[in-house]
């Protein structure tokens, strides 16, 4: 017996009795074949009582450095920003973090509410009209809007700018793959969608077309050109974007975008080695039909009270089956319910502001660092709160010495590039002392460069992970 | 009241409750905000309020940083309420919710098992919570081996070497084994067309299937329950890439043919997948890879119980035999000969990356504490009380007498969840199953699947699980047979179901006629 089950030896006597068998050998030998019974006990450790499994647990996470440990300036989708304590408590009650899907709405309107709230606060941010309820992710939410464009207009070659995040392209890839999409990178130019390249790529046939904002590299596109791009062509244009940095960028639905989605994990989630968090996805009113996903829906009851359901169902799977608009069901209610309580935790001002402070620190961070001997800014487009550098040394090294002096500086990037990320929680003092241990661990390369071999790389294979490319 | 931003904000000494709502004679016109407070977030506050402090400016303020062509004219119409409001707000929302914590779901085929504590604040800890994914492997080193066990534990429970941990949802899994299948035919050089998926399937699958660009193909069921073998073999023919199968299926059955259908489907060259919906059933008892099956897709949310969320987060891992591994997703987690851990992706077949990152790590910590707490014999006791529950429980319906109105569709015994037919009772009581549904809500029980599967007339779907109590159970079996029992005097007060909830029945059609899927201002 463990500690989840109630069942006694008399419990089980009695209920094998009321089901009418004489051992619960019988109960499944009447019902698997012996030919597929595991005649052996699973290969697994013994069971732990709780305060053993915690102390286990308690081990591997003091194995991790995580933001706690270090000064991080890592970025690239997911970022350590504040995550007030009361969506903690939030997510943590019983009546959020047990409850299924709200298949009964008489007893769902706390979760159906939330999700009306948090479709309101999407589409508002975005400034499309309609939002769904959450899909699994950032890169998956890009995937979702290719598949949608698919259904949409039955075109199937898909535009990418290669400053979308390199895993939306590889997931865009892959589903693509399946239904027979293919995929046409466009490349940057000055850290921006080159664009030239990205006008000759849209053709007629061209079914979506996806960029990021803020790109990877952090540089700030101009949306609105990219979208004009596609006007004359029946592409969907797609554009994923930073959800903090719409507190001060101009709105997709105001840049000629039709479907905008992103990672919402800077939105009040926790970093947790990449989820779980939420995706979102908007879009104009010509697509609510075709979006994957729950949409939540305010309605009466038959008293007349407001109340909210699960709505357009008629999309989803267990109605439509093969002609569903999508396989995504149930996705990510308690991140999104994170989402919103943060975006009201921040409030009308306080994402503004927020945004603001991002953009000075940002700038003043890229200036100290461009100061450095040996690091230059990878380009000079306008940054909100991410931005890249070139380092005249290797990459992997020097974050191995910033790490040794607990400051880990960003991601490496292919060709000696190093992504730098801010969040609130990076003061002057931490960016200060970036420009010190970075300045330091280059000058020291670039020392040892000087003396070693000619011809001498940085080590390869290392950090498959820690890479994005 | 009325904001800067132009909609209307009720006061807090205005009237919460919509007028013409039928009170309780006792009830005062005016109530404190709270329980009855039916309006937004949107529609509370007012400007000015405010939670969050913005961290001073500490660097040197600059001009013209971002220029006026990309920036947001009026910001964002966030509500502006303060951190006291805010709390009560989302609080007293919570109380409108049912939730497992506080009582029975028997919702066929989602595992409402109990969801132990331990696991949230073991996921909480900051070395698991603030790790960027980004951080390098030699930095993540109990990270890598966490997901490196749980694959290996996943394995092992299901038969099937191979793991990878990164789908989001038993979907998104099911999205990774068909793109697998896909993979591994073209790289045999093969075009197959079709993937035959049963009748009685989880919806998601063919939805699934049409997404990785295949035609789905219904195969029956017999009068068992378990697949039409007949009209298997008349399917399965070299155009078919795989069959998809849930195995004890959605009826709650244990295939007896699963070596033959197996057999039917390898002969044609076709992929077996098994659907791990129902693997709570089976722990320890028998493992798909053993029946025969190529690929499995995991819910750690529902065996490896991952709180739903009220809709989410999920998790959907996949285990693949050997012929399948070298399509698996990257990045793959190996153990490097130094014992320590490593992230690769250079994986010159593997069908790509299914989202970012290395999938809901969150997730991970949870379903590995699961699996140490109860180990291999508490997780094949885990899948027999969940069966010897699931038979109780339909003895103890059986002793209530309701058998005549509501029969088990197919067999006698069932293994973790049961199918049971409102059909009789509709006929005779005059109650649908939504009533029966409606009105266990009255009594304090969530009600079970209901209308699902389809091929079964007015279904109920029940999955008690394991770690509900025989008391439990008992008070569910009888509650069911109370509503029958008033159904014979007066069946519209389950018509009428619910009548004690924070709201009654509400109008879905209206919702999907004239969609207001938003707060408008």
């Amino acid at each position: 017996m463990s500690r989840y089950t109630a069942a006694t030896d008399h419990d089980r006597r009695e209920m094998l009795a009321a089901i009418g068998v004489a051992s619960i050998e019988e109960l499944f030998d009447a019902q698997i074949p012996a030919a597929v019974r595991l005649g052996r006990e699973l290969e697994l450790p013994a069971g732990l009582p709780e305060q053993d499994v915690f102390e286990h647990l308690r081990e591997l996470a003091g194995r991790n450095t995580s933001a706690e440990d270090e000064i991080s300036f890592l970025g690239g989708g997911m970022y350590d920003h504040y995550v007030p304590a009361l969506i903690d408590m939030l997510m943590e009650r019983s009546e959020f973090l047990t409850p299924y899907t709200p298949y009964q709405p008489e007893v769902s309107q706390g979760g159906l509410q939330v999700m009306f709230e948090y479709q309101t606060a999407i589409s508002e941010l975005t400034g499309l009209p309609v939002a769904n309820a959450s899909v699994y992710e950032g890169p998956s939410a890009l995937a979702a809007a290719g598949w949608l464009a698919r259904q949409a207009n039955g075109r199937a070659r898909f535009v990418i700018s290669a400053g979308c995040h390199p895993h939306a392209i590889e997931t865009l890839r892959t589903t693509a793959h399946g239904y027979g999409a293919e995929v046409v990178e466009v490349p940057l130019r000055d850290g921006v969608t080159d664009p030239g390249e990205w006008a000759a790529a849209i053709d007629a046939e061209t079914s979506a077309v996806f960029f990021q904002n803020p790109n990877f590299l952090g540089a700030v596109e101009d949306a609105e050109a990219l979208a004009a791009a596609a006007k004359d062509s029946p592409a969907v244009v797609v554009g994923s974007y930073d959800p903090v940095a719409l507190g001060i960028l101009r709105p997709p639905g105001e840049c000629g975008v039709d479907i905008a989605v992103g990672e919402g994990q800077p939105l009040g989630n926790r970093l947790d080695f990449g989820g779980p968090s939420f995706g979102y996805f908007a879009a104009t009113e010509a697509y609510l039909r075709k979006m994957p996903g729950r949409i939540a829906g305010e309605t009466r009851d038959v008293d007349g009270r407001r109340g909210f359901v699960l709505t357009l169902q008629t999309r989803e799977q267990h109605i439509r089956r093969e002609k569903a608009t999508s396989n995504i069901c149930t996705a990510q209610a308690l991140n999104a319910l994170g989402g919103v309580v943060y975006l009201t935790w921040l409030g009308r001002r306080g994402l503004v502001e927020l945004g603001e402070l991002l953009l000075q620190r940002t700038a003043y961070a890229r200036e100290r660092l461009t100061a450095l001997d040996g690091v230059e800014a990878l380009h000079e487009q306008p940054v909100i709160r991410e931005f890249a550098l070139r380092l005249d040394a290797p990459v992997e090294r020097v974050i191995a010495r910033c790490q040794d002096a607990g400051v880990n500086p960003g991601l490496a990037l292919p060709d000696r590039g190093l992504l730098v990320a801010l969040t609130e929680r990076r003061t002057r003092a931490h960016i200060d002392r970036l420009a010190d241990v970075l300045g330091a661990a280059v000058a020291e390369e670039r020392e040892a460069a000087g003396t070693a071999p000619p011809g001498v790389a940085e080590p390869a294979g290392a950090a498959g992970g820690g890479r994005a490319a | 009241m009325t904001r800067s931003n132009g909609h209307h904000v009720a006061t807090d000494n205005e009237l919460h409750r919509d007028p013409g709502i039928e009170v309780h004679a006792h009830a005062p016109a005016k109530v404190a905000p709270g329980k009855d407070d039916q309006r937004t977030v949107f529609e509370k506050g007012a400007p000015g309020r405010r939670a969050f402090v913005c961290p001073a400016l500490d660097v040197p303020a600059r001009d013209g940083l971002l220029p006026d062509r990309f920036r947001r004219s009026e910001p964002a119409r966030l509500p502006e309420l303060s951190e006291p409001e805010i709390v009560r707000h989302y609080v007293n929302l919570s109380k409108r919710n049912f939730d497992l914590d506080s009582g029975f779901y028997p919702l066929g085929s989602c595992t409402m098992k109990h969801n132990p504590r331990l696991h949230e604040r073991a996921a909480a800890l900051p070395g698991h919570a603030r790790l960027h994914p980004f951080q390098r492997p030699e930095h993540a080193q109990g990270a890598l081996e966490l997901m490196w066990r749980l694959e290996r534990s996943l394995g092992e429970i299901a038969g099937l070497p191979h793991v990878s941990l990164q789908p989001s949802a038993g979907s998104h899994g099911e999205l990774a084994g068909v793109l697998l299948t896909r993979a591994y035919h073209e790289d045999r050089g093969e075009t197959r067309t079709k993937v035959l998926t049963p009748e009685a399937a989880h919806g998601t699958n063919p939805a699934t299937v049409t997404m990785a660009g295949y035609d789905v193909v219904k195969v029956g069921t017999n009068p068992d329950g378990g697949v039409d073998l007949d009209d298997l073999r008349e399917k399965a023919d070299e155009s078919v890439a795989c069959l998809m199968l849930t195995n004890p299926n959605t009826l709650g059955i244990f295939d007896p043919n699963i070596e033959e259908i197996a057999r039917i489907v390898h002969d044609v060259g076709a992929i077996l997948y098994y659907d791990g919906a129902n693997l709570n059933a089976v722990m320890g008892w028998a493992r798909p890879g053993d029946m025969g099956f190529d690929i499995v897709h995991f819910n750690l949310h529902k065996t490896f119980t991952q709180p739903h969320g009220g809709g989410g987060p999920g998790s959907g891992p996949i285990a693949v035999s050997d012929r399948m591994e070298p399509y698996l997703m990257v990045p793959r987690v190996v153990r490097r000969e130094d014992g320590g851990f490593d992230l690769v992706e250079d994986a010159p077949k593997s069908i790509g990356r299914l989202r970012g990152f290395q999938g809901n790590y969150g997730t991970f910590v949870r379903a590995y504490a699961y699996i140490r707490s109860l180990g291999a014999e508490g997780l094949k006791d885990a899948s027999t009380v969940a069966v010897l529950n699931a038979n109780y429980l339909l003895a103890r319906l059986r002793e209530q007498g309701v058998a005549d109105r509501l029969p088990l569709a197919y067999g006698k015994l069932c293994m973790h969840e049961f199918v049971l037919s409102g059909a009789p009772m509709k006929r005779e009581l005059q109650i649908k199953t939504l009533d029966l549904a409606k009105r266990l809500l009255d009594f304090g029980f969530h009600p079970p699947t209901v209308y699902f599967p389809l091929i079964v007339d007015e279904a109920l779907l029940v999955e008690p699980t394991e770690t509900e109590t025989r008391e439990t159970l008992d008070a569910f079996a009888e509650a069911i047979a109370e509503i029958l029992r008033e159904a014979e005097s007066d069946p519209d007060v389950a018509r009428t179901a619910p009548h004690t909830t924070p709201v009654r029945r509400l109008d879905e059609a209206a919702a999907a006629k004239k969609p207001v899927l938003r707060q408008s201002f």
